[in-house]
């Protein structure tokens, strides 16, 4: 008796525990989301959204910064997402599993803890100086691409590891080639799960300012990029300047925390993709 | 260790098999006679899986796996340089322990070997599918369901449904490897029912685990030890008067 009732009050301290942790985080990521909301939603409007910034900055909108954090994005994409789902396949289906396929696996999970203002320097040296990109929008979505690429990979070859093997030699035992076996039996089952790491990566790379401070993002530009050589504006790096770097600071905190609003949206709306085609896809195969 | 077999469709001469260091098989040499069921029995780790996935050569994608010795099918060395493994495994079709289908509609299932073989042609490909149900005994079952998910039959189902996708690609020989150990026991009659029709139109070689089972399906049984093959013969004969006093001892029940 003595010992159920033991046993039912760990349970209890057990459970209570672990719902006070999950409440905690709850807590405090709504909090955030309300404190930002509440300050920024008043700066939100039409003209916002769609207008350049004007005089220095304290008035007018945030439109080149959308615009510019779009256009990177896509360059990160296009570099990032075959690139990273090609290696995936290569290492997890191809590859020899031996001393160096493992020796790749960890530098490629070393490179996703690598600093991003790491990439960025790197970035300067390889795109804008070596290849001779200049500061631009192309320079920036690349190194962007590159610092997402090994959340890509890894991403990517967790989905392909969920597939059971039982698919694959299934598929080989009817006298498919490896790569029949691939492309109809296994990636169909993996790719939700890959874009989904995927457009995870994304969303990170959307928001991060130390990988374009160096090679492409400007401080103001009265117009939008015309080229991939043009420098360009972009949301996250628009705040940090709003909020430390502009000589009005209290005047344009509205307009800073409107930004952070617009961008928090932004990251949020790629997680909820991500989350959705996943469901979709998902429910296609089913 | 001379048995009469008739014509051999599957033979091994001295085949030794390697996990890395671990000598999984040792000079095995069986002969699985055409159009006729050949069981491997043994205890758990004797090697009997290892020897069936040599047959089609499903151990090939097993890193760190080495073959030595022979491996013929129709007397032509099934690891010869001009050998296509592709098309071996065309041939030499495969059922697992357990049921594998695929998360597709029962009819692409049964379809899949043929579309991976180029297949287009729509009727054509209902032809082998129901051809091939009926003859793994399960179209009356799933005639009225075929774009349902093969995952929502029942594991007996979905092993028969494996059985029939096996039959669609037209192999000579079928490898079951220990197909009923992941079934019921009302499942596993009608698929030892199954085994029992198909070597009339094929050459069946069936690993299990449960005796029983290789006395009532198979003409020639194969008794494996520790990566050796201790007893080679007649089905009748293993059960009821073997040769060696090892597989005596297992096959009544002293070990195993």
């Amino acid at each position: 008796m003595k010992q159920a009732r033991q046993k039912k009050v760990a349970q209890f301290i057990g459970f209570f525990l672990l719902r006070a942790c999950l409440t905690i985080v709850l807590a405090v990521l709504l909090l955030f989301l309300y404190d930002i909301g509440k300050k920024g939603g008043g700066a939100i409007s039409w003209e916002f959204l769609t207008q350049a910034p004007r005089k220095g900055m304290t008035q007018g909108g945030i439109f080149p910064a959308i615009f510019g954090t779009f256009l990177v994005t896509l360059i990160t994409a296009i570099l990032a997402v075959p690139l990273g789902m090609c290696s995936a396949i290569y290492l997890n289906e191809y590859a020899r599993q031996g001393r160096l396929t493992r020796l790749i696996r960890l530098s490629i999970r070393n490179l996703s803890g690598v600093p991003s203002i790491v990439f960025g320097l790197f970035g300067v040296i390889l795109f804008v100086n070596i290849m001779r990109f200049g500061t631009s929008v192309l320079s920036a979505g690349l190194t962007l691409g590159l610092m997402t690429l090994p959340w890509t990979i890894t991403a990517s070859e967790e989905a392909l590891k969920t597939v059971p093997n039982s698919y694959r030699e299934g598929a080989l035992a009817l006298g498919a080639t490896k790569w029949q076996s691939i492309r109809t039996n296994v990636l169909p089952y993996a790719v939700p799960g890959m874009l989904t790491g995927t457009v995870l990566g994304l969303a990170r790379a959307a928001g991060e300012t130390a990988p374009i401070l160096f090679t492409g993002a400007a401080f103001f530009l009265p117009y939008l990029p015309r080229s991939l050589g043009d420098q360009f504006m972009a949301l996250p790096y628009h705040l940090y300047i709003m909020a430390t770097q502009h000589h009005q600071i209290e005047q344009v905190r509205p307009l800073a925390y409107g930004t952070a609003l617009v961008l928090i949206v932004l990251v949020l709306g790629m997680n909820m993709t991500a989350v959705v085609i996943r469901y979709r896809l998902r429910r296609k195969r089913r | 260790m001379s048995v009469e077999t008739g014509i051999a469709k599957i033979e091994t001469r001295n085949l030794d098999f390697y996990y890395g260091p671990v000598r999984a098989l040792k000079k095995v040499s069986i002969v699985c006679p055409a159009n006729r069921v050949t069981a491997i029995i043994g205890p758990s780790g004797c090697g009997k899986s290892t020897f069936i996935r040599t047959l089609n050569r499903m151990n090939d994608v097993i890193p760190g796996t080495r073959v030595e010795g022979t491996i013929l099918l129709d007397g032509k060395d099934v690891r010869a340089p001009d050998v296509d493994v592709v098309e071996l495994r065309r041939q030499v079709g495969m059922v697992f322990q357990k049921p594998n289908p695929f998360p597709k509609s029962i009819f692409d299932n049964i379809a899949y070997g043929l579309r991976i073989n180029g297949m287009r042609d729509k009727r054509k490909l209902e032809e082998v599918v129901e051809r091939s149900l009926r003859g793994a005994a399960l179209w009356e079952e799933v005639k009225d369901r075929m774009d349902e998910n093969a995952f929502a039959l029942s594991g007996g189902q979905q092993q028969r449904l494996c059985i029939a996708r096996a039959l669609a690609v037209e192999p000579d020989v079928i490898l079951f490897d220990e197909p009923c150990s992941a079934i019921d026991p009302i499942a596993t009659a009608k698929v030892e029912d199954l085994i029992e029709t198909l070597e009339k139109s094929y050459t069946v070689v069936i690993v299990t685990h449960n005796m029983q089972q290789a006395a009532r399906v198979s003409d020639y049984t194969a008794f494996m030890m520790l990566g050796e093959l201790v007893e080679f013969d007649v089905t009748e004969k293993i059960f009821t008067n073997p040769a060696n006093r090892l597989t005596e001892d297992y096959i009544t029940g002293r070990f195993g």
